[in-house]
């Protein structure tokens, strides 16, 4: 570890400038989480090459990443609370803390000065400085009157300096304002569904979507306009079947949304759903392979790309949107954790846990065009996502 | 997708669980890894990969203090209704999942 960008660089062209040899973008850089080694590879994506693999960053499992808005930056957060500051370009860990028991993610705010980690022991939400990861803020997710803590999932951030998340235990969603950092002020919506298992926010940061595993459909906030509440989307998708079981909880890690409309993986079954974004009816479903995990779009909106729970996660599929038809079926190996574009989607990289690999397709040929030994790779996150609202 | 490869006579040193069938013997070595791997990756995306928890609870030995070898095994077999506890009846056997409930319950989680 703690091997910087710089000194291999300089090694590689033994030349005296090192000076001129540090400068580099990050723009074409990206991490992807070792999970089971407390690990993160940091990737150059242009050269497909790693530059540096950072160490000691806790109980990956689950683990996410968020950038700094100047992309310099990733923030790693640990399924053990453990929250991580990793400098790509000097490929080393800046700062880390341990920040709760059990979390699962976390967001930057719109200035990217804060931020936020959603927690399930304690349950709640706990925001840093993203300069010193100093402690701001600590909202804890209460309910019944107080009595009772749930966990949170679905954090995102979204305009006007708020950060969005959802109740699992309480099937509430909350609005966290941070317009005056030390105090912010929440408004909460109960009753938003049950068992909301993950959320996120559309591209324009208008839309919060949460997914809910205790019954069909999505709860929907308009964040233009609060005072209209949480509404129902898809209600009833399941037509009152019997859900088949659900070996992997699906993600709604980027709002895959393409041609007018949106894709969007069914709860205990094997279908995508696609809603119509004008007016959130439903607007169509496609049979896949098997239950969906991330369903997510190529930056253009051309493709929809998926990936399944065990017993079929060796499979992708790939949705060719115009059509709304299944056209490559690929087996890149047992355990496609994730899969991430490139920033404007030539390529997509895809996490084989189990094979130790993480393989590059080309998304207009579909072939596999590269591949890069990863010991159990999962997340993969690229810088763009510095750019994006609710990333 | 179930693999009931039972190798007779392995002189295993492994204690079979006094809930599993007397009869039959525990998972072989080869099985027993699978079924290790099962937990770590599968059980774990709810679980936790160290069983801590996660939107699942902790699966650790003091976290089911106090709950049957019998309840824990039909829990794995026929999951929890009402709550995300899927059924793992088509990955694993009676004897596979007493096997695991023991293991769990010692606290033996990495492979054997």
């Amino acid at each position: 570890m703690r091997r910087s960008v710089s000194v291999l660089f300089c090694a590689a062209v033994a030349l005296g400038g090192c000076a001129t040899a540090e400068l580099r973008g990050t723009g074409d850089l990206g991490v992807i989480v070792e999970r089971a080694s407390g690990a993160v590879q940091v990737m150059d994506t242009t050269h497909r090459a790693p530059l540096a693999r950072v160490t000691g960053l806790g109980d990956l499992s689950h683990a996410s990443v968020v950038y700094s808005r100047d992309a310099r930056y990733a923030y790693v957060f640990g399924r053990d609370g453990g929250l991580s500051k990793v400098d790509l370009l000097r490929g080393r860990l800046e700062k880390r803390i341990v920040q709760a028991g059990n979390a699962i993610g976390g967001a930057i705010s719109q200035d990217g000065r804060l931020i936020a980690v959603s927690n399930y022991e304690p349950g709640g939400v706990r925001v840093f400085d993203a300069a010193t990861l100093e402690a701001i803020a600590d909202i804890p997710a209460t309910f019944q009157n107080g009595e009772r803590r749930s966990k949170v999932v679905g954090l995102v951030d979204a305009p006007d300096e708020r950060f969005v998340f959802s109740l699992y235990d309480a099937g509430e969603i909350w609005v966290a304002d941070f317009s005056d950092r030390r105090h912010p002020a929440v408004r909460k919506f109960p009753n938003a569904g049950v068992q909301p298992y993950d959320g996120t926010v559309t591209p324009d940061g208008r839309y919060y979507v949460a997914g809910l595993f205790g019954e069909d459909g999505l709860a929907l906030l308009d964040l233009w306009n609060l005072n209209g509440g949480v509404r129902r989307v898809l209600p009833h998708y399941g037509r009152g079947e019997q859900k088949l079981p659900v070996y992997k909880m699906p993600h709604l890690d980027n709002w895959a949304m393409a041609d007018g409309v949106a894709f969007v993986p069914a709860v205990g079954r094997n279908e995508v759903l696609i809603i119509d974004m004008r007016d959130w009816s439903e607007a169509g479903r496609i049979t896949v392979a098997g239950q969906p995990v991330f369903v997510v779009a190529r930056p253009d909106g051309r493709q929809v790309w998926v990936n399944f729970a065990p017993p079929n996660n060796d499979t992708v599929q790939v949705i060719d949107v115009p059509s709304r038809r299944i056209t490559k079926i690929l087996q890149p190996g047992k355990g496609v954790l994730h899969m991430e574009f490139t920033p404007r989607g030539e390529a997509v990289w895809l996490s084989v846990r189990d094979e130790d690999r993480v393989d590059v397709y080309a998304t207009a040929s579909l072939q596999r065009v590269g591949t890069l030994p990863v010991e159990k790779p999962s997340g993969i996150f690229f810088t763009a996502r510095a750019y994006r609202i609710g990333q | 997708m179930m693999k009931k490869g039972w190798v007779a006579g392995i002189a295993t040193t492994m204690a079979v669980s006094c809930v599993a069938p007397a009869a039959q013997d525990p998972p072989s070595p080869a099985r027993q890894h699978e079924i290790v791997r099962l937990l770590q990756q599968d059980c774990g995306s709810c679980h936790g990969l160290t069983l801590k928890g996660g939107l699942g609870p902790a699966l650790l030995p003091q976290a089911l203090a106090g709950k049957s070898p019998e309840f824990l095994r039909d829990t794995i077999l026929n999951g929890r209704p009402g709550t995300p506890m899927a059924p793992w009846r088509p990955f694993l056997n009676d004897v596979e999942a007493a096997w695991l409930v023991d293991r769990l319950l010692q606290g033996k989680t990495d492979a054997p």
